[in-house]
């Protein structure tokens, strides 16, 4: 039975791990390759790397990160953040990536799913999609970080993404991120329901209750988390044998 | 050892010699076919779409040479779809190495199939010394029914081929170098105890 993967979420800054509350309020959280190193020997099932360099002097150290995480971590990692065209995107899968995952980019030029699917095979591609309700209880998706809004509705996005050809989604709640008060298990289950490609939940880990909940009323095929592992909250350990407990098909 | 990767521009070339380094093992990076037949032991990635592979492997001379090749070669992920007969991806002939015709997973099972799921071996020096529940990192969206050549299967909607073996031919759907300790071992094990 295919196993519902647990997937740390390293935010890299000038090749540091960072991590915010809300998109905002960063503070140091290490050496990412160190804590790459000991997610997989933790048992995590894959590894997200987002570069979120304001500038390009930032982005200089990413690459280097990406080839030094590819070394010494044998299990699967997905790098976002700057994924801007095909070349982009050849140069993390050359240093060792598996996938790429695609956001603002993709809102601005969405043909470059069409590309990086033609180029690279649909498994590469990962529509990173950060969205959070308007005061009408619609989910509208942003742009640049959580920074821009797009006028976009987070069903008709995806829903375009998927004809276009990517093969994950990858679905941050934006009002949810670093709130540790539980993923958005509504919109979730309704992605889910509605298309076919893999799905990661992204926003609101705070316990282990959480997975759970995401791994059954939201019908997610994976849970991103970031600061609760960074900061030692909740050991990947400790919480697959509580999702094994809870009868969540998990690779012990 | 004189370890050839087979590089036709399929992307994970390098996860494969990092997993190799792990083990204390040194790999090229190969290209063209007199570069195949020099080596000891052959690893034949694959990540994309099988009619772009073909076509590369055409262009640079690779597709004649690896039926022919008499070495222990470990194909991967599209690598193995491309020793059976065809693939209903792209509608592309394949190397014909081994019986059988890849076809593509269907709704309502999610598409591709990512993730590890585990493995249920056979005999074989490819799967010595793995634990007996063994999972691996899978991510396809095409797949190999079993077919008598298999020598580890998995279950995903249907059983399908997660490893085979046709004389020096030895395959896997999984990514042994995406797969953790299991992967370490079935590397290793390729690497030393597949003749």
């Amino acid at each position: 039975m295919l196993t519902k993967r647990i997937v740390p979420c390293l935010d890299i800054r000038g090749g540091r791990t960072v991590k915010g509350i809300e998109f905002e309020s960063i503070r140091d959280a290490g050496d990412p390759v160190e804590l790459a190193a000991r997610y997989n020997q933790q048992g995590a099932d894959e590894l997200v790397l987002l570069d979120i360099s304001a500038t390009v002097e930032e982005r200089q150290p990413m690459l280097q990160v990406m080839e030094s995480v590819a070394r010494q971590v044998a299990i699967p990692f997905t790098v976002g953040g700057g994924i801007d065209s095909e070349k982009s995107a050849y140069r993390a899968l050359r240093a060792g990536a598996d996938k790429v995952a695609v956001n603002s980019a993709a809102l601005r030029k969405p043909r470059l799913l069409q590309d990086l699917n033609r180029a690279f095979g649909q498994q590469c591609v990962v529509l990173a999609v950060d969205a959070k309700p308007n005061p009408a209880g619609q989910w509208e998706v942003f742009a640049a970080g959580g920074r821009q809004p797009t006028g976009r509705f987070l069903q008709e996005w995806v829903q375009e993404a998927v004809d276009r050809g990517i093969g994950e989604v990858l679905f941050t709640a934006m009002n949810k991120d670093g709130t540790r008060s539980g993923f958005a298990l509504e919109a979730l289950a309704e992605l889910s329901t509605r298309f076919s490609v893999p799905l990661i939940a992204s926003g609101g880990a705070g316990r282990p209750q959480h997975f759970q909940e995401v791994f059954t009323t939201g019908k997610a095929d994976a849970a991103l988390a970031a600061s609760i592992f960074h900061y030692g909250d909740c050991r990947i350990p400790n919480l697959k044998e509580y999702l094994l407990q809870q009868q969540i098909a998990i690779r012990p | 050892m004189n370890i050839a990767i087979v590089d036709y521009g399929a992307g994970n070339v390098r996860s494969v010699q990092f997993a190799l380094e792990r083990l204390g093992y040194r790999s090229a990076l190969v290209d063209a076919p007199d570069g195949l037949q020099a080596a000891d032991r052959i690893i034949f990635p694959g990540v994309g779409a099988a009619g772009a592979a073909r076509q590369a492997l055409m262009t640079s001379g690779l597709w004649e040479v690896i039926p022919t090749l008499q070495q222990p070669l470990l194909a991967i992920c599209l690598g193995m779809q491309l020793l059976a007969e065809a693939s209903a991806e792209n509608n592309t002939p394949g190397l014909g190495i081994v019986p059988g015709r890849v076809a593509g997973f269907q709704a309502p099972l999610r598409v591709p199939h990512m993730g590890w799921n585990r493995l249920v071996c056979q005999n074989d020096p490819l799967l010595e010394g793995l634990p007996s529940e063994s999972y691996a990192y899978f991510v396809h969206s095409y797949f190999l029914p079993p077919v008598p050549l298999t020598i580890a299967s998995t279950k995903y909607g249907t059983a399908f081929t997660a490893a085979l073996r046709k004389n020096n031919f030895w395959a896997c759907q999984f990514h042994p170098e995406k797969s953790g300790a299991v992967g370490a071992q079935i590397l290793k094990n390729f690497l030393e105890r597949c003749e």
